[in-house]
């Protein structure tokens, strides 16, 4: 039989046809691809996150390779020469094995470690932005409690990964972790001692914590990023108010080829970073610390950052410790540690879970809302974020009083004290002063709608008075207000309002270059004769 | 903008008149999208503004290229064993990370800044407006929907056999423990260990050494007599039983403190009734476990006679029985009750009389 000559260029229409014909792919596939993104920065903050994840899951597979987590004690024979003979436990001789005899393999543990930081604070920024803009709000309550399930998922995450390479600072973290354990009511001991298999630290907790690490959390990850972005695919992106945004309808570009090659470019962009702050920035030199020993620590032992506003909650915590003494035996105890790790991380995970019901309640709010909102059009909202900010930065910033203590020359104790004050009374004054530049804001648009744009030009009129010259914002229709928005003033739209000449095309626009302009400046518009010299009298001092 | 909107069936995508564009427009159409704007960047071809973005657009890929062959180059052929090969191999080997970050960084760098420039100049520049369709279903729908979950209670008929579901329910519920006991009941451990609590005890304990009282030692093994402590220092003492100054003892770790006469004297006449003879002449012994997050309570303060743990910056005052004066911690540092033995070297004469380490519920 004659072999039948392949038409190559008919190839690529007849296999997809041929696919078609299977999977009936023709309309999602084009359904897809035309699916309409909104652009705003602030739309890409969440993008940092799952690129870092991308990466983390990556170099994550790359260290699993060559990573063991037992705590058996072997002797060092690498190639560290300070290190050499001293007995460690084998995690610690695998994890320097990685840093000086893997080739690429300390810059693929520092990329590692740089992601899972980056991870956290995108993270954290994003959720800020969804906060503020009040993007949580119905039909997207779900998935803020999936995003707030990723920052505790990320955080168990974060903590797990820089625990295993028992160095001395991982082994003072777990000392701490089981400490925590520990200090649960009536439990407490039963579950420190069965998920160490033991008194602190046993010989399990690595090998239990290393498929938690590895499997069970970032299983749990990948399950809830996949619900995630499976919400906002559904829900489709909010978008910022603006010319023909409505509240039903989607305005930006199609996902492809537009939204998606700048993703892809960004994903690139943030793959790039992490790569430069793993070759170029030393982190967590673990070959510095030593091996954990339960009597070794040193100075300034913080936590990676994501963890250190619990490290500052703990710091601050006073010595409250409460005794239950019965008549018989010997009493029981709930130890001071068990408020500011067990109790406040509780309430920072409920509270966030049910607030968009908890405002929707207060605002009796029911609507749907795929508008965002300005900051500073919900006061009230925009003045318990920055509370919530301030009260994390206070305990962020307690997290590492003993280094702040000693490079300021600061008294520790005064350092403690600082936070213990700090954090019952910067939150309210940042509440306050939030709440007052909302205001502020708010009040200053309302003013530039009414009066319009302050031009700089001040003119004396005839009885010697001074004032300056408005320019009256275009109303929608481009033909100047009408006479009742000349008399109340235009509508807030919900979005910016110019307030400088140039963002009205009254003054030439800013020339473009950063070094040097590249381009030639275009003429300035020309100042409009007054036809009558009599305006333009001197103007003297008036006595 | 038109102003007749042809139904699906009336369109003809074999109609040779139609351009590319406008089956795109017809797809996105019934995709519930509308292209309201659609303007290539550069409408007349080869304009200089749109070689000049082409030439950089060009660079940055060539760039990629160029920085990716130097990472694997770098990868190869860069000095990376550290302290080995000659002088010039040791002077380049601590760039060798740096060198993998930096052209690993300008490789994605210049690879995503190209496809970002191609995206936001290139590309025809596009508004697309896409309908939602939010809110609930309709109202039919629920119904329909509602009506077939309910008739599934129907079909299994669990009005009429009750009985057959609550057996059911009383079978399944075992099931569901199955998985529950196999993670506990393998997991579970006691805090017990031969009838002891294990958070009330230490090495120090002399059944650890054939009930013999058990010495204090340097965590190379070697006991301690009272001229191996200056007075004012302190030196971290271990128990001395086989692995005494490993993890496997992480609760007994000790700091051995020579005081000054006039503090000793102060702390014998400050020492708690619990801490009655825990002190041997100006030697007293406190655990280093801190007593509220477990970190070592390292740093002693001579002039003070202060202990203070790094982690959470508790302070305790070792002339008045370690009493936490400051931060978080609630107790005080236990005392290790010691003296010499006759052979002149330090010994605990028992294990401490209270747990070391964090507090637990069941402490007294």
């Amino acid at each position: 039989m004659k072999r039948r000559k392949i038409d190559v260029r008919a190839l690529p229409a007849n296999s997809a046809r041929a696919l078609d014909e299977r999977f009936q792919a023709a309309t999602p596939l084009r359904r897809l691809m035309n699916k309409v993104f909104p652009d705003h920065w602030s739309f890409l903050l969440g993008e940092i996150a799952l690129y870092s994840f991308i990466v983390l899951l990556l170099s994550g597979i790359f260290l699993a390779l060559f990573f063991d987590p037992s705590l058996r004690e072997v002797v060092y024979d690498g190639s560290y020469a300070p290190l050499r003979g001293v007995e460690m436990s084998q995690a610690y001789n695998t994890a320097l094995h990685i840093s000086f005899d893997v080739r690429g393999g300390l810059f693929m543990r520092q990329m590692h470690h740089w992601a899972a930081l980056l991870f956290m604070a995108a993270i954290v920024v994003h959720m800020f932005r969804v906060f503020f803009t009040g993007a949580f709000r119905k039909p997207r309550e779900a998935n803020w409690i999936v995003g707030v399930l990723l920052f505790w998922m990320g955080f168990l995450e974060g903590f797990g990964g820089y625990s295993l390479p028992d160095d001395a600072l991982s082994g003072t973290g777990l000392r701490i972790a089981s400490a925590i354990m520990l200090s649960i009511p009536i439990v407490g001991t039963w579950v420190t001692t069965s998920l160490f298999g033991g008194e602190f630290p046993g010989e399990v907790i690595l090998d239990r914590l290393y498929i938690v690490h590895v499997l069970l959390v970032p299983g749990a990850l990948l399950g809830l990023i996949s619900v995630h972005m499976g919400l906002l695919v559904k829900q489709k992106h909010t978008q910022w108010p603006g010319p023909g945004r409505t509240n039903n309808n989607v305005v930006g570009v199609r996902m492809f080829p537009g939204f998606a090659a700048k993703a892809g470019g960004f994903f690139m962009i943030v793959f790039a970073m992490i790569a430069a702050l793993a070759g170029l920035f030393q982190i967590n030199p673990i070959w510095l610390f030593g091996p954990y020993k339960a009597a070794v620590v040193s100075a300034a032992s913080q936590p990676d950052w994501y963890v250190m506003f619990l490290d500052g909650s703990t710091r601050l915590f006073p010595a409250w410790e409460i005794r239950f003494d019965f008549f018989y035996g010997d009493g029981y105890t709930i130890p001071p540690i068990f408020w500011p790790t067990v109790v406040l991380p509780g309430i920072l995970t409920m509270l966030p879970i049910f607030y968009p019901f908890i405002e929707a309640r207060f605002s009796k709010d029911k609507e749907v809302h795929n508008l965002l909102q300005r900051p500073r059009d919900n006061p009230l909202r925009t003045a318990l974020g920055a509370m919530a900010i301030a009260f994390y930065v206070v305990l962020l910033i307690s997290g590492g009083n003993d280094v702040v203590a000693d490079k300021f020359h600061i008294s520790l104790n005064a350092m403690t004290w600082a936070g213990r004050i700090g954090i019952l009374i910067v939150p309210p004054l940042a509440y306050y002063v939030a709440f007052r530049v909302a205001l502020g804001l708010q009040q200053h648009d309302r003013e530039v709608l009414a009066h319009g744009v302050e031009t700089g030009i001040i003119r004396r009129l005839p009885d010697g008075k001074f004032v300056e010259i408005h320019q009256p914002l275009p109303s929608g229709n481009g033909h100047g207000p009408s006479d009742e928005e000349a008399h109340h003033g235009l509508e807030y739209g919900g979005w910016v309002v110019p307030k400088k000449m140039n963002r009205l095309g009254a003054l030439a626009p800013t020339v473009k270059g950063f070094f040097y302009p590249i381009e030639k400046a275009g003429p300035a518009p020309k100042p409009r004769q007054l036809d009558d010299d009599r305006d333009r009298e001197e103007i003297t001092s008036g006595h | 903008m038109t102003t007749h909107h042809p139904s699906d069936d009336e369109f003809d995508a074999s109609d040779a008149s139609l351009t590319r564009f406008d089956l795109v427009k017809e797809g996105a159409r019934r995709d519930g999208v509308q292209i309201v704007h659609y303007a290539p960047r550069f409408p007349v071809p080869g304009t200089r503004a749109e070689r000049r973005i082409e030439r950089v657009l060009s660079f940055l890929f060539l760039l990629t290229g160029l920085m990716g062959t130097a990472f694997v180059v770098a990868y190869i052929a860069w000095p990376w064993k550290y302290g080995e090969g000659d002088s010039t191999y040791r002077a380049l080997f601590p760039y060798y990370t740096p060198v993998l970050g930096a052209t690993l960084g300008l490789c994605l760098l210049s690879l995503g800044l190209g496809i970002v420039v191609w995206s936001k100049k290139l590309l025809p520049e596009e508004v697309s407006i896409q309908e939602r369709h939010d809110g609930p279903s309709d109202s039919t729908e629920q119904v329909l929907t509602a009506a077939t979950i309910l008739n599934m209670g129907d079909e299994l008929g669990l009005k009429r056999r009750r009985f057959v579901g609550l057996a059911f329910l009383a079978g399944a519920a075992p099931l569901g423990a199955v998985a529950g006991a196999l993670l506990v009941g393998s997991l579970i451990k006691a805090p017990t260990q031969d009838g002891e609590n294990v958070f009330f005890t230490t090495g120090w304990d002399p059944k650890h050494n054939d009930g013999k009282p058990v010495r204090l030692t340097h965590e190379d093994g070697t006991p301690i007599r009272p001229a191996d402590v200056s007075v004012g220092g302190q030196i971290t003492v271990f128990p001395g039983i086989p692995h005494g100054a490993t993890n496997k003892w992480a609760d007994s770790p000790t700091l051995l403190i020579h005081l000054r006469e006039q503090d000793a004297e102060l702390t014998k006449k400050q020492a708690k009734e619990l801490n009655h003879g825990s002190q041997w002449q100006n030697f007293v012994a406190y655990s280093k476990i801190c007593t509220h997050a477990g970190c070592p309570a390292s740093l002693y303060e001579q002039q003070t006679n202060r202990l203070l743990c790094p982690c959470h910056q508790s302070q305790f005052q070792i002339t008045d029985n370690a009493r936490p004066i400051f931060g978080p911690a609630s107790r005080a540092l236990p005392q290790l009750p010691i003296t010499v033995d006759d052979e002149g070297y330090f010994i605990a004469t028992q294990d401490y009389k209270i747990p070391v380490g964090p507090a637990f519920w069941e402490r007294p």
